[in-house]
């Protein structure tokens, strides 16, 4: 076999493998999503219906959702509309390919691989923008007005927060990051630093309760409003693509990656990563919603410069070692 | 008031300047609307996320309920208020038997008084529970929002083991009440009234009202003065928070109100985060007239002595009648030409009043708090439009 029959084999072997990672996690975290909110708030639906423990319940939802009519606002500006919800599912699959999930176990692995996934977290702001701009209706634009201003404002203090972990290892290979992390997992000197991260990446994941860009209760379901069925549901796929992989992503920079005894390497990650993922639900179904000023002044005037008195503790820090 | 200020005066944020021209959007809120608390539309008037007006439109949930109750006879209308504002029908019907009984001249034994009482208090008490849960759920918190129907089956239970129903329980006749509480129904009560406070109250508190999220979404939000309040007829805990002391219970004391030692709550800053905390008070304050009052009801006959034959009144006897609801102070007016059926009546609901404070309070503020706004007057459309 030739070796560029190889290698292309190869990579479509990847990106099948990390497509169906993406369906598989989508499947679980929505399931773990209905059983949160079912415990928080003592709902009986997920613990009833779809078999045991209602792990059924999302594969029904899955049916009901391929199942339902395709609808196209009359006035929607065609191209942009379509292909916002397949934009969504960029970032997140982006992210999942330079990920290192174990030492051995990194689908795409390069050096600049922190570059990458902070480019693609850039991504989600503009298939907001097209969903909310195409669809032609007056709530979506005004959720995609606020995702543009949140996910670029919140893009700040978020890659700022990344920068001391930089500068204690040296590197922007994510491997190489999670690798240094086995003896000190970075969160205990970069506390500040992940906590930034943490806020900040929920506001960039559109969760409560900064999930303003869709607000239910404001703007009906802001840039989603006018989907509808398969669409919607690759909306859904591409936020809870996201959710994952910024958990992993604050796994792999401040929680030692896929360090860990007794287990092997990548069930550390996974159980590490389903962690913070359930912390975003529990958050998700405690708080409510911010208002829009409020989460700016959020973003610029607490996030930004906590990370940059970060930076500079960081570099002190360095300096004084 | 509002209507002549320009936004400018009222503290709003400068314009746009898109070369000399103001760029506005209008956006429909309404009438399908996750926050309007039913069929409501208003008509904003956006610069950007700013409201720079509100033109609230009602009428979309009409369903003749005023002139319907002129086709009926005087025992038939009162099923029919409990559908007026389905979050207090107790109220309701209180309301409307005091009005015929005023104007047909019937005399309601002591028991049923104290009974009523019961009833009207309970129903405030899970009426303002789901306020709680409404004004959560409009600023996203699920959580309280589920919690709060905890509170109201259980008070439902309550309901309708003494009246047969939960919602509409077409309990409080013309005369008195329709039967006595079974036997052992007051110590249930008492347990349901040792649980909220025990339990449910101290759990919203932490939840809800300390939440540092709910306090920077609704303090300074929608400020209220008290002149004002009086001026745009609010009543209620709407305008008790915003310092009116005014609760026709104290005021105007009907039934045997009089007969018990409550406080009236009244806030001073007439914000969103006060107009919730009144609802939080009241609950307590109610829970205190329940206990007393199944200390000292008294025993006897539960229906006063109704006129043989239909109910008719004098030719034109007229009557206004107005009690304290959950929302504010309601009332009937019944006019009669001396027929089985009211010539006219005419029904006066507190929120109906009070949605008209909507752009006075919402103008120059972000849409987010048009909503908390909005849920903080608790308006049941079913009374607004009648």
């Amino acid at each position: 076999m030739p070796v560029w029959l190889s290698d292309a084999l190869w990579a479509l072997l990847k990106v099948v493998l990390t497509l169906a990672f993406v369906g598989l996690n989508a499947y679980v975290v929505i399931w773990g999503e209905r059983k949160v909110a079912a415990r928080f708030q003592r709902r009986v639906g997920p613990e009833v219906v779809g078999g045991p423990a209602g792990i059924l319940q999302s594969l029904a939802d899955g049916v009901k959702l391929l199942a339902k009519e395709d609808i196209r606002p009359a006035m929607a500006d065609g191209p942009v509309w379509f292909w916002a919800p397949v934009l969504a599912m960029v970032p997140g699959v982006l992210v999942l390919l330079v990920i290192p999930y174990d030492p051995h176990l990194t689908l795409v692995r390069m050096d600049w691989s922190l570059v990458l996934a902070m480019a693609a977290s850039a991504f989600t702001a503009i298939s907001y923008f097209m969903a909310g701009w195409g669809s032609n209706n007056k709530y979506s634009l005004l959720g995609a007005m606020r995702g543009v201003a949140q996910l670029v404002s919140y893009e700040i203090p978020l890659i700022l927060s990344f920068l001391g972990v930089v500068m204690i290892t040296g590197t922007l290979d994510l491997s190489r990051i999670a690798e240094q992390q086995d003896r000190l997992w970075l969160v205990i000197p970069q506390i500040l630093g992940f906590i930034v991260f943490y806020i900040a990446s929920l506001a960039e994941l559109n969760r409560v309760p900064f999930d303003l860009v869709s607000g239910e209760s404001e703007l009906v379901a802001g840039y989603l409003t006018e989907y509808s069925g398969i669409r919607w549901t690759l909306f859904l796929f591409g936020e809870y693509t996201n959710l994952f992989a910024s958990s992993a992503l604050a796994v792999t920079l401040f929680f030692g990656g896929w360090h860990g005894p007794l287990l092997p390497g990548w069930l550390w990650f996974l159980i590490k990563t389903y962690t913070l993922v359930w912390v975003a639900m529990w958050i998700r179904w405690t708080l409510p919603r911010v208002r829009i000023d409020q989460l700016m002044d959020l973003g610029w005037k607490f996030l930004t410069p906590l990370a940059l008195i970060n930076v500079a503790l960081t570099g002190i820090w360095l300096a004084v070692l | 008031m509002a209507e002549g200020m320009s936004p400018e005066e009222l503290g709003m944020v400068e314009p746009i300047e898109t070369g000399g021209e103001r760029r506005t959007m209008q956006l429909n809120f309404g009438p399908q609307h996750p926050s309007t608390h039913g069929v409501f539309r208003a008509v904003l008037t956006l610069d950007g996320e700013t409201v720079v007006d509100v033109d609230p439109v009602l009428g979309y949930l009409h369903r003749n309920h005023d002139y319907i109750y002129q086709l009926m006879t005087y025992p038939q209308i009162v099923p029919m208020t409990d559908r007026t504002d389905y979050l207090s029908p107790l109220n309701n019907e209180l309301v409307y038997s005091m009005a015929v009984e005023e104007l047909l001249g019937i005399e309601v034994p002591e028991r049923a008084q104290y009974l009523r009482v019961i009833f009207a208090e309970l129903n405030r008490i899970l009426s303002h529970f789901l306020y709680i849960g409404s004004i959560a759920l409009d600023l996203a918190g699920y959580q309280p929002f589920l919690l709060s129907w905890r509170e109201r089956e259980l008070g439902y239970d309550l309901i309708e083991k003494a009246t047969g129903q939960r919602m509409f329980p077409n309990y409080i006749r013309i005369g008195g009440v329709h039967n006595d509480v079974p036997e052992g129904w007051t110590g249930e009560l008492l347990e349901f009234l040792d649980f909220i406070e025990r339990e449910a109250w101290p759990e919203y508190k932490t939840l809800w009202m300390e939440n540092p999220i709910f306090k920077a979404r609704s303090e300074g939000v929608g400020v209220l003065p008290g002149e004002v309040a009086i001026a745009y007829g609010a009543t209620g805990p709407v305008a008790r928070a915003s310092g009116v002391r005014r609760d026709l219970r104290k005021d105007r004391p009907y039934l045997v109100y009089d007969r018990f030692d409550f406080e009236m709550v009244t806030g001073e800053k007439g914000d969103t985060y006060e107009r919730s905390w009144m609802r939080m008070y009241e609950i307590l304050e109610s829970i205190k007239i329940i206990r007393q009052a199944v200390r000292d009801m008294p025993d006897g006959p539960i229906l006063g002595q109704l006129p043989r034959g239909p109910m008719k009144a004098a030719k034109g006897a007229e009557v206004f009648t107005v009690a304290e609801g959950p929302r504010g102070e309601h009332g009937v007016y019944i006019a009669s030409d001396g027929g089985v059926h009211p010539y006219r009546i005419h029904w006066f609901s507190p929120t109906f009043t009070m949605l008209q404070l909507l752009p006075y309070l919402a103008k120059g503020l972000k849409v987010a708090d048009l909503i908390a706004i909005l849920a903080s007057l608790d308006p049941v459309m079913g009374e607004v439009d009648r």
